[in-house]
């Protein structure tokens, strides 16, 4: 590895623009005749619309106009859509309910928009926001999902009877059955994952701008896919075609999957700056952003595991309710299902699984993929699962797992997966060394000492990352394939731009993508520049989420660069009178090997655009295309550890110790992948212990919807973590990339959950584990 | 509509806002110092943190007019005389930022950090000072590491490569 190549641990080069404020994020555009936007949103969590007066908030100060839901109709604006078609075990497709961009007859969940005002300034779009007079009808609301299926609940849509959009299921049923009928143990458990707010620290935001000399439509927008947007936008809601519509995410301030999802904003900004002639900037605040921003998790799951006289698992049962909230989010339908329970064979050799999941409408915000996105879910519900066996069974947590793991590749699951590699063994060490797992029962008697309840708990996740093969998620779905692009533009003086449709919002490409240049030509990431987030600079890309990045966006780079090396090593042979054979790039330079001949990199690159000299036919420039087609899921997999401290007068956990062992296959650069993994156990921490989204039950009022309500997790919340990586190649992408995006999100919050359960001796407790959780689940245990 | 002075980032700045803006809007739109980022409303996140008079302020918790006649420092005057602030390049050097958007309230918060503990400072200090401002993507680990760097270059103990 050279000190700017693969493995190099290279600060960041587009810190330089955040850390003294130049950073350009959506609020920060400013288009010449700019206006802003405020919405009107429904204060109901389900309500008919008998009518809107706008007469008195268009009389209002600076008012533009204000615009309602009959007139987006008018105007043939299409109802938002959930992108991946799911069909129910009787082989009918999913109910999807209309979503009109701004409601016309009915709103479903309170934040649902039902006006938009254009304004001279933001304050006065927001007093005129507040004088719009809408007439509601209040109906009846329902939040939780199991009580939305129950006989007589409040019915969201004429389309899904009963509130069911699918019930759906995966693996062989039967064979299950008998499987758990003839174990020797079984473990039976009911499991919640709590609904998460994903609150990337940048609200959403739009600036929708349509220009009518040129009939042409650009949308800022805070996306982790703009070319997604784009087609989305174009192909269903006829906001306009491709050709007319520019979408640009420029620096994004966090996603976490809540930035995939094209929202009703984007589609009604275009839309009133065509309808008011000037351009339209909506910016959330936060209240806004929990209300409307897709949430995360809400399961609700029973859970049944059997394992032989031997403890191996013969087979398990899960059946899931998910929440998708009051509408169909774009990748809605695929989280719960195809991201969830293909995962429930987790590390396991388990011969039989199967998993029924009902997505559910409820009158609460939509709910879509959060960073890991069905896999923490998996996870939780295994992990959970494997540690109370441990307990129930009276064996080693860590050796019942480790007597489970699946030991050789490639493995085929009963539920699609087919792990290519991995050596969970490998981690699973790394961790219990680390943690010093052996000598854990004297820190508990130590802690008790103190007063204190020790616990310790483990998770060991895998995960389905580098999405996705095109052919395998369009036999199962997806409205769309999952390819990856990338355009390598060598310079006439030999500098390079990779364009690239992967979306950095915080992942630090700029500096990673240009690693991998700089290892394959030998030049300095200062040459190189990465560009992406605008629909009119890179031809097409599918963005950025699933921990797909380096699996599926590096290897198109890959194969635009292997193209590049080719011609230009033509070029030099030609240029040298060598063999093209012979020619090896190194340090910057094509060399013919074993001769002292060279040709330096920007020489070659002059050469290849004066074209004064070239090899007969060939065409001038250095410039070159690709497209890269994952033939597999990739699978980071690995084991995390949590020591708790629990006081048990106050039932306040502290984190005294968080252990990650993670094999992402290759790394490009260990600071940034170790930073991934800090964010995300910071995350799974804050599922576990903080974070918990309420709704009144009978209003459907969120009663969560700000930073002192819900609570994120700070700087005094967490520890240091001690985190380590063990490394099998990925062998299905040239580079032996897995990921390592949403690892922690995905591992940690069982391994949180088991140490508490473990220091209280309870396994009645759900997340966010707060203290006055823990301190009931105190009272009323008895240890095991 | 009130009359406002101060001087930001070394410059004498003068206008006429609304009664109702806030600090951190007339920053952001009037003055065009997009680097004072808006995360919350609730003053509970930090990403608006500005230095008013030499101390930490949320410049989303105090009105432009009640500022008027003070010296305000944004994260783009934090280094006047020089590429990089010790603390922006301590940031950098330690991966102390993911996606940008909360990292200039932090470098605020913690350069008035150093100020305000000058027998210098370790990690539950840190992490107990960092109490108001909200990062969801560092898991705050690299976070405390930079500030330490940063304040152990302020003080002229270490040398912070610069950027």
């Amino acid at each position: 590895m050279g000190i700017e190549g693969i493995g190099a641990r290279v600060a960041r080069k587009e810190d330089k623009r955040f850390i003294t404020g130049a950073g350009r994020y959506v609020d920060d555009m400013v288009v010449p005749g700019m206006k802003h936007a405020a919405f009107v949103r429904s204060p109901h969590a389900h309500a008919q619309i008998k009518g809107i007066d706008v007469e008195a908030a268009r009389a209002m100060p600076g008012v533009i106009d204000v615009l309602v839901g009959k007139q987006i109709k008018a105007d043939g604006i299409g109802n938002l859509i959930c992108g991946w078609m799911v069909h129910s075990k009787d082989g009918s497709p999913m109910k999807m309910g209309a979503w009109s961009p701004l409601a016309v007859d009915r709103v479903r969940y309170v934040g649902d928009a039902v006006a938009i005002v254009v304004a001279e300034t933001k304050g006065q779009a927001r007093d005129a926001a507040e004088a719009v007079e809408v007439d509601y009808a209040e109906l009846d609301a329902v939040t939780e999902a199991p009580a939305a299926l129950e006989g007589g609940a409040p019915q969201l849509h004429p389309e899904a009877e009963g509130n069911l959009i699918f019930d759906w299921g995966l693996g062989d049923e039967a064979a299950t059955d008998t499987a758990l009928a003839s174990a020797a143990h079984t473990v039976e458990l009911e499991i919640v994952n709590n609904r998460l707010v994903p609150n990337a620290m940048e609200p959403r935001a739009a600036l929708g701008h349509y220009n009518k000399a040129e009939d042409h439509y650009t949308c800022w927008t805070t996306s982790q896919n703009p070319h997604v947007a784009r087609l989305v936008m174009s192909a269903f809601y006829n906001v306009a075609p491709e050709n007319k519509l520019r979408v640009i995410a420029p620096d994004v301030g966090g996603g976490f999957g809540s930035k995939i999802y094209i929202y009703p904003e984007e589609i009604v900004c275009l839309w009133a700056s065509k309808k008011t002639g000037v351009p339209v900037k909506w910016v959330a605040d936060r209240t806004e952003s929990f209300l409307t921003d897709a949430h995360g998790r809400d399961h609700h799951t029973k859970v049944k595991m059997g394992f032989d006289a031997d403890h191996r698992i013969v087979g398990l049962k899960v059946d899931t309710i998910a929440n998708l909230g009051a509408y169909m989010s774009l990748f809605s339908s695929a989280t719960p299902t195809y991201l969830y329970a293909t995962l429930l064979s987790g590390q396991y050799d388990i011969p039989a699984i199967y998993g029924n999941v009902r997505a559910v409408y409820t009158n609460t915000a939509p709910v879509d993929a959060y960073r890991g996105a069905g896999r923490p879910e998996a996870t939780y519900v295994l992990e959970r699962t494997m540690e109370t066996a441990a307990r129930q069974l009276g064996v080693s947590p860590a050796e019942l797992r480790r007597k489970n793991f699946v030991k050789s590749f490639p493995h085929q699951t009963p539920v699609i997966m087919n792990y290519d590699t991995g050596d969970f063994a490998a981690s699973l060490d790394a961790a219990l060394k680390e943690a010093d797992y052996a000598g854990f029962e004297k820190r508990r008697e130590e802690a008790k000492g103190r007063g204190k309840l020790r616990g310790i708990g483990m998770s060991c996740y895998i995960e389905a990352c580098g999405i996705a093969p095109s052919a395998a998620v369009g036999s199962l779905g997806a409205g769309v394939g999952l390819w990856e692009s990338a355009e390598v533009r060598v310079n006439a003086v030999g500098t390079i731009e990779v364009l690239t449709g992967s979306h950095s919002h915080g992942q630090g490409h700029e500096t990673t993508f240009a690693q991998l240049v700089s290892q394959r030509l030998g030049v300095g990431i200062d040459t190189i520049n990465i560009v992406h987030g605008d629909t009119d600079k890179v031809q097409m890309g599918m963005g950025t989420y699933g921990s797909r990045s380096g699996a599926v966006g590096m290897s198109a780079i890959v194969k635009a660069l292997d193209k590049v090396e080719a011609k230009a090593k033509k070029i030099a042979a030609h240029l040298m009178e060598a063999d093209e054979g012979d020619i090896v790039i190194e340090n910057g330079e094509l060399k013919v090997a074993g001769t002292d001949k060279t040709v330096p990199w920007f020489q070659l690159a002059l050469a290849a655009y004066t074209a004064h000299n070239l090899p007969q036919g060939m065409e001038p420039g250095l410039k070159e295309t690709a497209f890269y087609d994952p033939t597999n899921f990739t699978f980071p997999a690995g084991c995390y550890i949590c020591e708790v401290e629990i006081d048990p007068d106050t039932g306040r956990t502290e984190i005294v110790q968080f252990v990650a062992a993670d094999d992402f296959g290759n790394i490009i650069n260990p600071m940034i992948v170790e930073g991934q993994v800090h964010g995300g156990v910071a995350q799974g921490i804050g599922q576990a212990l903080l974070e918990g989204t309420r709704y009144d039950e009978t209003t459907g009022q969120l009663i969560t919807a700000s930073f002192m309500d819900y609570t994120m997790p700070r700087a005094d919340d967490l520890p240091s973590f001690r985190i380590s990586t063990q490394t099998t190649p990925c062998p299905g992408n040239p580079l032996g990339i897995k990921g390592c995006g949403e690892a922690g999100a995905i591992g940690s919050p069982p391994a949180v959950i088991n140490a508490i359960t473990d220091a209280i001796g309870t396994n009645e407790l759900t997340m966010p584990a707060t203290p006055q959780k823990v301190w009931a689940a105190l009272r009323s245990a008895t240890r095991h | 509509m009130s009359d406002v002075s101060m001087v930001v980032n070394g410059r004498k700045v003068t206008g006429n806002v609304e009664d109702r803006t806030l600090l951190v809007q007339y920053l952001r739109e009037n003055l065009g110092l997009t680097g004072t980022h808006v995360g919350c409303d609730t003053s509970q996140c930090g990403a608006c943190v500005v230095h008013l008079d030499g101390k930490a302020i949320k410049s989303c918790s105090i009105l432009a007019v009640q500022a008027s006649g003070s010296e305000v420092t944004t994260i783009e005057g934090l280094a006047p005389d020089a590429d990089l602030h010790p603390m922006q390049a301590a940031f950098k050097e330690h991966h102390g930022l993911q996606c940008g958007f909360c990292t200039p309230g932090m470098i605020m918060t913690a350069v008035d950090m150093v100020r305000r503990h000058p027998g210098g400072l370790d990690e539950k200090t840190v992490r107990n000072d960092l109490e108001g401002n909200i990062c969801r993507c560092t898991g705050y680990h690299n976070i405390v590491k930079s500030v330490l760097a940063g304040a152990e270059a302020m003080s002229g103990k270490t040398e912070t490569k610069a950027a």
